[in-house]
């Protein structure tokens, strides 16, 4: 396994270890970035939300909110039917303005994908590009309690049916009981499994699940670690444990991909995914993303939000831009 | 279209209602000064303001005066209880009112909005709610029992948190029962005037609180005139200088708490990013107008490259511009003559050989404004290692051991803050243990709460404000500093020493003791 | 012909709602006169072990506030007593058979005690704690905190001073609790609720069970979730049984207290309720 992992991890992990990629030398390597203050970085994010976007930033701000969002469903009573209607409205997001813009993405259990992919028809991407993509969450998601040779099954199926992206999490038990050799060769089967037939590589999107890893140094060394092991994007969350996204979580994970990219010219992307439900706590997240990692990274290949509920209430917003009044529910489509 | 060119978000002044022209509050009423008047502006666009009166000293004796028969005929024989009543009144009208009072600050001070609204307000109604809960508790301070107020004292507040100032002065010493005159600084008198048209609100009695404003001849005669009993000033340390010797050889008691030059010292196991945080704020907040400013950086010499390029980096994220603006991170400098200063120490400064940078910003063409600039190769010889420039400049050097750290920090005449950045516990605690200043942060910076004392070592001052170290400067007690118990002094004239009052009760329902008019022993066998 | 009246139903306050005793029963509360007042709720073991879980469940997040907003939510909760003197003073001269300008002496004073202890949220830590000089390279902080639920049988010979001076004390460091009020002179205790429910204090942190001290006292002195049990107004009770039964798990017990004034304003009345917590931290430059 190690082996494998040395082939395919980054060339710049194998520099960054300068050594064979072992539990050890991972974990010299991981301990040693240095610490988070809690308190500091708190307040850095409260002091980042704090910002007054208005008018034209504002306008702006909502729709890049809409063209960056992973329209998502996934619950055990997800039919074809739900499938649908989610991408319908992922493209068509505001019946009574057509010229929204669509979201990036629809983020469904991996065995959605064919229904997701036919739903979107004309309008799903074409080799990941131009259109909405479909992404699967894959890898036993949520838990990521099950065998190796099962997660990559869950990632090979949902790829080829027709995934664009892979939504993988990673093993927060090998984690936290400090087998970062286990959790970084897993990540690197998993790229391997979203290889498709022709070459090319579905987009692998790292769930660190935050809320379990509980500490904000944990969350730096997995962000380390999983970007190492060549993930695409790395994930807040799955949105099924809570705490999910947070402001502070992601700038964290912002300033790891700012680091990396600063070290290597590498550029990964960020994913807050969970409890994001208003346009304001949005509007924070690209502020923060802004102002720390810079403006380029406000595109779909390097950012995106994981929400369901927090479209519509961007819709609301943008009602209100346009008519100068307060909208309501019933002025927006349910899904 | 660039997202971060964040359209204006203005802050509307329409909340403001202000008068064209202000006299003194004097005897709880604003009455005309006997001196020519000025005009106090905006320093982000030299606009005119307000009118404002000018106390001479005559119009200072009326004030000191009606403090005076404010303390003998209503403070001093007032419950504690009730004290501390009025004092709840003025903090909650201070947050009925707090976005009229940032605003207005913002404007005449030229510090963002988001600072007056988000720091200073907040933390000016916070010290009046924490010092009206001390008022019927003053034998519980542990200074004693029966602690007994001074009298009437002075006060005299700068000009970089004006109301925040005025906090500081007038709570702890209405707390501890004494009445007070203070003079706003001459460039930002605006919300102590808007303060007065609190008291009214809360109907405070007349001459418990007046205020005169006026230049440094309204500072001087209030500090000199022998009616009050006890000094507050926060300035210079040059002005605190002559304080010190005007008020030598009298009875009046006084606390200072002067300029610093305070140390940031950041450990190669810091916090990397909160640190830069840490550093930013510790310069660039309130533009520097910061007695406590983190002004030298002492990076540990093995990560000084990187934390000067995150440093620039996040530099490159401040926005200067109109205060009013709810995105600006710096604002303006608060007159001509300090932005004077600023540029000569900054010129200084690229004189003496250290290399100077600032961000691209783009400054308006009115007003008072200058680049958060830092200065890197600094030499513990420069000028800009040395003097306090009170603006949004930083000066770096490097250290190798903490020894050497503390050394360096410690390397002044001025005490009065530092900051430490490390993950380690013990070394932050040693380190806190060997600094010679009166308020350490450990990776944080300026934080400020009316339960943490506050104040310099050496000539950063002397005397704490908050806490109940706060109160000891407004009560006369055996351990007052500058005189001992009559054991051990030479006798002191008898009107020299405070006027003796009623014991403060601790309750409410119990009764007022009779005054006495000898010195009194208190329970602990000193003399007062 | 006078307006006739919308008299109110008197219900207990456990975790911020009003409920009825779970056993369905009442007790009649009568005027100084012998006239019917009302029938106030009484309340059963039940009720109070389900004022204890409301308790219990509230501590973190009062002893999780700072201080700073501890004082401010006290201090709102005397501003809207002070709006509402009239209802107080009102329901005391009825209940106790005093004059009006007693009672209203009597409110006064219970607001003024309130406001007093309000004022001690951000300061108590200042008195009591402090920095130890150990001999030893070491940091070392002692701090007091708040102790957890506590049980409380308030002095049942007035309404409203008694209660205030047994129940506020014990939130200003942080601490929830579970008060039995005056048998006879419950109303203002429900009033106080009132009170309660409309200010900021989070639903829990006060629970007000009104009925038979000597019915509740026993399980609240057994309760092994209560971490202190203050008896000031058990006089009357077989107090010494109440001691043995908190004795089982080694309860903090404040004894019962005669006198004018038993819940009298003191500091300590807020210290009994911490426990000091000392730390120590190494120091070392090298």
């Amino acid at each position: 396994m190690h082996d494998a992992g040395k082939e395919l991890a980054r060339p710049t992990a194998l520099e960054m270890l300068d050594g064979p990629i072992t539990d050890a030398s991972l974990r010299r390597y991981l301990d040693g970035i240095p610490g988070v203050d809690a308190v500091g970085l708190e307040q850095r994010a409260a002091d980042l939300g704090s910002r007054s976007i208005k008018t034209t930033s504002k306008a702006w701000a909502l729709d890049t909110i809409i063209r960056l969002i992973d329209l998502t469903t996934l619950e055990g009573a997800d039919t074809p039917g739900k499938v649908r209607s989610l991408s319908a409205k992922a493209v068509t997001p505001d019946a009574s303005d057509r010229s929204t813009p669509q979201v990036a993405a629809v983020c469904v259990y991996g065995d959605m994908v064919p229904y997701a992919v036919e739903a979107l028809g004309a309008h799903h991407s074409v080799g990941g590009e131009g259109g909405i993509n479909v992404a699967a969450v894959a890898t036993a998601f949520p838990s990521g309690r099950a065998s190796l040779a099962v997660k990559l099954a869950d990632t090979a199926d949902a790829v080829d049916t027709g995934a664009d992206e892979i939504d993988m999490v990673i093993d927060r038990g090998a984690f936290l009981s400090g087998r970062y050799g286990q959790v970084y060769d897993e990540i690197v089967a998993v790229k391997e499994a979203c290889r498709r037939s022709d070459g090319s590589y579905a987009h692998l999107k790292v769930i660190l699940e935050t809320g379990e890893l509980n500490t904000y140094d944990n969350v730096r060394r997995a962000s380390w670690l999983s970007i190492l092991a060549g993930g695409d994007f790395i994930k807040t969350s799955t949105g099924k444990v809570s705490p999910a996204a947070t402001l502070p979580v992601t700038l964290l994970m912002l300033q790891v991909v700012r680091d990396w990219h600063l070290l290597t010219g590498e550029k990964v992307g960020v994913k807050p995914a969970g409890g994001i439900r208003s346009s304001k706590d949005a509007i924070k997240y690209l502020v923060t993303v802004a102002e720390t990692v810079g403006e380029e990274w406000l595109q779909p290949h390097l950012f995106r939000f994981g929400a369901s509920s927090l479209l519509n209430d961007v819709l609301l917003q943008r009602q209100k831009l346009t008519t100068g009044q307060y909208s309501g529910a019933d002025y927006v489509t349910i899904d | 279209m660039s997202f971060l060119d964040y359209a204006p978000a203005p802050e509307s002044t329409s909340v403001l209602n202000l008068k064209k022209q202000y006299g003194l509050f004097i005897n709880g009423e604003f009455v005309d000064g006997r001196g020519d008047g000025f005009a106090t502006i905006s320093p982000a666009t030299e606009k005119h303001i307000a009118q404002i009166a000018t106390a001479t000293d005559a119009d200072v004796d009326d004030a000191v005066r009606a403090a005076r028969r404010a303390y003998d005929t209503v403070w001093s024989t007032m419950s504690g209880s009730d004290r501390g009543k009025y004092l709840f009144r003025i903090a909650r009208l201070v947050q009925e009112r707090a976005r009229e009072l940032a605003v207005a600050e913002s404007l005449d001070n030229g510090k963002p909005i988001k600072e007056s609204r988000d720091v200073d307000v907040p933390l000016v109604a916070a010290w009046f709610f924490y010092y009206a809960g001390w008022a019927d508790k003053l034998d519980h301070a542990g200074l004693g029992a029966n602690p007994r107020s001074l009298g009437v004292a002075g006060q005299v507040i700068p000009w970089n948190f004006p109301l925040l100032m005025l906090a500081w002065k007038i709570a702890p010493a209405l707390a501890a029962g004494n009445t007070v005159v203070l003079k706003p600084a001459e460039t930002t008198p605006l919300t102590a005037l808007i303060f007065a048209e609190i008291l009214q609100q809360a109907e405070l009695p007349a001459g418990v609180v007046n205020i005169v404003t006026g230049a440094g001849a309204t500072g001087r005669a209030l500090v000199a005139h022998p009616g009050i009993d006890k000094v507050a000033f926060t300035g210079s340390t040059a002005v605190g200088r002559e304080i010190a010797r005007t008020i030598a050889g009298t009875s009046k008691r006084v606390t200072l708490e002067l300029g610093g030059k305070a140390a940031n010292i950041v450990f190669d196991d810091a916090p990397i990013d909160e640190a830069v945080e840490g550093i930013v704020n510790g310069i660039f907040f309130n533009q520097g107008h910061v007695c406590c400013a983190g002004s030298r950086l002492l990076v540990q010499e093995s990560i000084h490259d990187e934390v000067i390029e995150r440093l620039k980096r996040r530099m490159a994220t401040l926005r200067v511009g109109d205060p009013l603006d709810k995105n600006t991170d710096v604002g303006a400098i608060n007159s001509r003559e300090q932005l004077d200063r600023i540029r000569a120490l900054s010129d200084q400064g690229e004189a003496e050989g250290a290399e100077r940078w600032s961000p691209d910003c783009e400054l308006p063409t009115d007003g008072f404004w200058f680049k958060p600039t830092i200065f890197t190769g600094v030499s513990t010889s420069d000028t800009i290692a040395r003097e306090e420039i009170f603006g949004p400049v930083l000066s770096v050097l490097t250290f190798r051991t903490p020894a050497e750290a503390i050394a360096k920090a410690n390397n002044t005449p001025y005490g009065l803050s530092a900051g430490i950045w490390s993950d380690k516990g013990s070394r932050i605690l040693a380190v806190a243990d060997k600094l010679r200043a009166g308020v350490i942060w450990a990776n944080t910076f300026n934080k400020f709460d009316p339960s943490s004392p506050f104040g310099g070592y050496k000539e950063s001052g002397y005397g704490r404000e908050g806490g109940k170290h706060g109160l000891g400067a407004y009560l006369a007690t055996a351990a007052s500093g500058t005189s001992l118990p009559s054991s051990i002094a030479p006798s002191v004239p008898a009107e020299l020493t405070a006027p003796a009052e009623p014991a403060t009760p601790a309750e409410p329902t119990a009764a007022v003791q009779a005054p006495t008019t000898e010195t009194t022993t208190a329970p602990n066998g000193a003399a007062e | 012909m006078s307006r006739l009246t919308v008299p109110k139903t008197y219900k207990l306050y456990i975790g911020g709602k009003f409920p009825r005793s779970e056993s369905g029963r009442t007790y009649e509360v009568r005027a100084a006169d012998g006239g019917f007042l009302a029938n106030a709720a009484k309340a059963s073991r039940k009720d109070a072990r389900d004022a204890v879980v409301a308790a219990r469940a509230a501590v973190s997040g009062w002893s999780g506030a700072t201080a700073y907003n501890r004082g401010q939510v006290l201090y709102r909760i005397a501003e809207l007593l002070e709006g509402r003197r009239a209802q107080f003073i009102d329901e005391i001269v009825q209940v106790e058979g005093v004059s009006p300008a007693e009672a209203t002496a009597q409110v006064d004073q219970a607001i003024d005690r309130w406001v007093w202890y309000a004022g001690w949220a951000d300061k108590y830590q200042q008195v009591t704690g402090n920095a130890n000089p150990v001999s030893g390279p070491y940091f070392n902080l002692s701090v007091a905190e708040p102790t957890g639920v506590v049980a409380v049988i308030a002095p049942q010979e007035n309404s409203l001073i008694g209660l205030v001076g047994v129940v506020a004390p014990a939130l200003v460091a942080g601490n929830t609790v579970v008060v039995v009020a005056s048998e006879a002179a419950p109303l203002s205790a429900i009033s106080l609720a009132e009170v309660l429910a409309t200010s900021d204090v989070p639903g829990g942190v006060v629970n007000i069970l009104t009925g038979s001290p000597a019915e509740m006292a026993p399980w609240l002195a057994g309760h092994a979730d209560v971490n202190a049990i203050d008896l000031t107004g058990a006089t009357e009770l077989d107090w010494v049984d109440l001691e043995i039964a908190a004795a089982e798990t080694l309860k903090r017990v404040l004894r019962p207290a005669g006198g004018v004034d038993a819940a009298a304003p003191a500091l300590e009345r807020i210290t009994w309720l911490t426990e000091t917590k000392t730390v120590w931290h190494t120091k070392a430059l090298i």
